[in-house]
């Protein structure tokens, strides 16, 4: 049963990580916006559709052209 | 006809929409930033939300001032020579698009780095090169995509601003250390002999005690440090008790685990100090995009421009001396007392007394501080220095700089001072019982008393209805300071209202003529009279007149700056202007009139009056049996007679207040032994909302203007405003009896502590059973009350 010795290390240097992580977290400003984050991660989607639009209507132009 | 909605704006683009790209847009400002938008492949913002847009202002030479070095320094975050980070405030941040429009700046100019937009505090902080862009150049970008930085005086030491984290710090060790102490002390309680446990448990009291030393000496530092504090002041507060609990908590447990006598109670110890900060936390309800403390230096501008020799110069607002000449452009904020040089000065005082007409001076007239410049540009001579103007006297007096009463007495403070008593003479009394009794049992008995008698529930029930309210207000939009103001609100015996502006909308002038009556014709050409004029008033009348104007061509125009119009159409004259320019008697105090003469015929007069805000006499007969209510108004008697028959009879009405008798008025009254709550709204009601018990600022739009105040009440909402009064006092009865259940509590826990039961798993259950149960009660009553009672 000494195992238990280990164990119980094992778990509270795994808690102490993960609390060290959380405190960083907060400090680096992580949860003062806690809004636009959810807006922004929309956003980068749209620009590529609209770019993939744009360069379909050019190749279209393109095409048009050639022929 | 149809009227079309701006692609932009979304505001009505009238009879006559500007058609570009096969969109319609309301005027040219718009049209521009879609062109730009356009051109730059950005036109996705109009794909995520529909016509996200606000309209532009004017820019032409507004931010000149961002070139100066001084003002620079002072705006940007950072600067390494290379690339600089600056933040700008921008109100107008509304929707996703502004957010995807700001985000995307670099594409709209190359020196960009990167950009990021706060949504909750409307910021836009921007990253740029220095030697590709310029601060001037982002501001007039982004202003000229219609989202105007707001750079005021209160900029320049942005860089203290910095949000304190210690309590989330305090509540995650807390939280950390309670759940792992939980788990090594529940061993102990179920399977008390058996043998591995026997032989780990040492190993697991010494780690619970490890982990509770951050929890009692850096999350729970802030009670001892109140507590001694309050004994200091010679005040038994709620945190007296508490300081106490913990330590008794703690050294028993100590000993107990030293001298091998039992487990101790570190979980409830734990579970103490998370519950009580978890309550700290939730009453600490902030408003990011709201402000509390402005002053004057909010709303003034950080530069001004200077006219030296002719060039013009630009200069921070504090350097401004007497005698300087100075330049205000169209939408610029006089920063200084002065006398108009030229120009056509139409100045709006609203952000000073809530009128929103504007006045018009004439070279010569003296301006004073705060009023906002409303057509063109003028010159003016400082009379002033910023810190002697008229307005910013006000911010001398010393109200102002009053430190912050540490000897707020608080319900939960004035109940705390008879418990502490009571449990100090209950634990000192079962000491001598049990020490006749039984004397090794004494300490244990002592100690148990002042355990449980921590009042764990009783120091909850308050920030937890407390703060649920100020949540439900803020949804409602009603904004509060802090806790203190709700209890605050409870205790108030008189309500004082300001004039102009808080009981009176600045949105709606109303316009009333009166006079012969004038015919179809005749208001015809009046329109047509004041279409070719662009003074404000003009404007209003000619929106207020709904006949068609003539298309004909007026035959003769001549306006007399600040006094009128002569014009004639086909042998009709027709004179409009101040009773001056007329030649008539004016016999009106206190109203904007404009008289109309037509063919040398005075007809009448159209009269500028400001509309009462809706619901303003039921707001008054309800208030008017439990408080008493006062009218006090910078502005002449004009409107008394009006305002004494309109309102319930034992209103005091007091006229001509100076923006210092205001302040006096309501010490005066304090000193009377009442406690005033104050509306209003202007910068001229500052000393007053600073002075009475609770200052409640209307606001029109919350995101741009209040002065220093306890609360800012939406303007929208004033007829609701009883209500606000109603579930204030609602929530302090809900709070009362939350301290009897909390006390019943007590008392169950003092029967286990006297008769010497108090074992650390009744603790364990007791403690966590209370608070979480007076948390549930407190916030399903706050929540009930107020749907009853609808807002």
């Amino acid at each position: 049963m000494e195992v238990v010795y280990i164990t119980i290390g094992v778990s509270i240097v795994v808690a102490i990580f993960f609390f060290i992580i959380f405190i960083r977290s907060v400090k680096s400003g992580q949860y003062e916006d806690t809004y636009t984050p959810s807006v922004r991660m929309l956003f980068d989607d749209e620009l590529v559709t609209k770019n993939d639009k744009d360069k379909i209507e050019v190749e279209e132009n393109k095409s048009e052209l050639t022929k | 006809m149809i009227s079309k909605e701006c692609y932009h704006c979304g505001a009505d683009c009238g009879k006559k929409p500007i058609i570009f790209d096969e969109k319609n847009f309301c005027c040219n400002g718009c049209k521009t930033v879609y062109e730009i938008l356009n051109a730059n492949e950005l036109t996705c913002y109009y794909d995520l939300q529909s016509s996200p847009g606000t309209i532009p202002k004017e820019i032409k030479g507004k931010f000149n001032y961002l070139e100066n070095q001084d003002i620079i320094e002072k705006l940007l975050e950072f600067n390494d020579g290379t690339i600089s980070v600056v933040e700008f405030y921008i109100p107008s941040i509304h929707c996703s698009s502004c957010i995807w429009v700001l985000e995307n700046l670099s594409k709209l100019n190359k020196g960009v780095i990167t950009s990021m937009v706060n949504f909750p505090n409307k910021t836009l902080r921007i990253t740029f090169k220095n030697d590709l862009s310029q601060l001037k150049d982002l501001a007039e970008l982004i202003t000229s995509i219609g989202y105007e930085p707001y750079i005021s005086l209160e900029d320049d030491n942005k860089k203290l601003h910095k949000v304190d984290k210690t309590l989330i710090y305090q509540v995650s060790i807390a939280a950390f250390a309670f759940g792992n102490i939980m788990l090594l002390s529940f061993p102990e309680y179920f399977e008390v002999d058996e043998f591995w446990l026997e032989k780990y448990k040492y190993l697991f009291r010494w780690l619970m005690f490890v982990m509770v030393i951050p929890v009692v000496f850096y999350s729970g530092k802030g009670y001892f440090i109140s507590a001694y504090k309050g004994l200091k002041h010679k005040i038994l507060n709620i945190d007296v008790p508490i300081a106490l609990g913990i330590s008794v908590l703690f050294i028993r447990s100590t000993v107990e685990i030293v001298l091998d006598i039992g487990t101790g109670f570190f979980d409830s110890l734990a579970g103490l100090i998370f519950f009580l900060l978890l309550g700290k936390f939730f009453q600490q309800k902030t408003y990011n995009f709201l402000s509390f403390e402005r002053d004057y230096k909010s709303y003034f501008p950080i530069a001004v421009t200077k006219i030296v020799n002719g060039v013009e110069k630009n200069i921070p607002v504090n350097d401004i001396k007497k005698g300087d000449r100075l330049l205000i452009r169209n939408e610029e904020l006089i920063p200084v007392d002065g006398i108009l040089i030229n120009g056509n000065a139409a100045i709006n005082y609203s952000f000073v007394t809530g009128e929103s007409v504007p006045t018009v001076k004439q070279s010569g007239d003296k301006l004073f501080a705060g009023g906002k410049q409303t057509q063109g540009a003028i010159e003016m001579e400082v009379i002033n220095t910023i810190s002697q103007s008229y307005l910013t006297q006000l911010w001398s007096n010393d109200v102002f700089n009053k430190p912050v009463d540490f000897t707020i007495k608080n319900l939960t403070d004035t109940i705390s001072k008879y418990f502490t008593i009571a449990i100090l003479s209950i634990a000192f009394i079962a000491g001598i019982v049990w020490y006749f009794i039984n004397p090794s049992m004494a300490f244990n008995v002592v100690t148990a008393v002042l355990i449980i008698a921590c009042p764990c529930a009783l120091a909850l029930s308050a920030p937890f209805a407390i703060g649920n309210m100020l949540r439900i207000f803020g949804y409602k939009k009603f904004y509060l300071k802090n806790a203190e103001t709700l209890e605050k609100i409870s205790k108030i015996t008189t309500i004082i209202f300001d004039k102009t502006g808080t009981i009176t909308t600045s949105h709606k002038t109303q316009i009333k003529y009166v006079g012969t009556d004038l015919t179809k014709d005749e208001l015809k050409i009046i329109k047509t009279v004041l279409r070719a004029s662009n003074h404000p008033l003009s404007r209003s009348l000619y929106e207020f007149i709904k006949k068609k104007p003539f298309s004909e061509k007026l035959t003769t125009f001549e306006e007399v700056l600040g006094k009128g119009i002569n014009a004639s159409l086909n042998n009709v004259t027709v004179q409009l202007g101040s009773a001056n320019f007329i030649g008539v008697n004016s016999n009106i105090l206190n109203e904007t009139a404009i008289y109309v003469k037509i063919n040398n015929e005075v007809k009448g007069n159209f009269i500028f009056q400001n509309s009462y805000r809706e619901g303003l006499k039921e707001v008054f007969e309800t208030l008017k049996d439990n408080y008493k209510l006062v009218i006090l108004s910078g502005d002449n008697e004009g409107e008394k007679a009006f305002l004494e028959d309109f309102l319930p009879k034992n209103t005091q009405f007091q006229f001509n207040q100076k923006p210092e008798d205001k302040l006096n008025f309501i010490k005066k009254l304090q000193q009377n032994g009442e406690k005033v709550l104050m509306v209003g709204d202007g910068l001229n009601d500052a000393g007053a909302l600073a002075q009475s018990d609770v200052g409640i600022a209307i606001s029109e739009d919350v995101n741009v203007f209040s002065p220093a105040c306890d609360a800012i009440l939406d303007a929208k909402l004033f007829n609701k405003f009883p209500k606000f009064l109603i579930l204030s006092n609602k929530t302090m009865k809900i709070i009362k009896t939350s301290f009897v259940i909390s006390l019943l509590y007590n008392l169950i826990g003092m029967y286990f502590a006297l008769t010497g039961q108090l074992t650390p798993v009744v603790a364990a259950i007791l403690m966590p059973l209370s608070s979480i149960s007076i948390v549930v009660f407190v916030t399903i009553l706050t929540n009930w009350v107020s749907r009853k009672n609808v807002i």
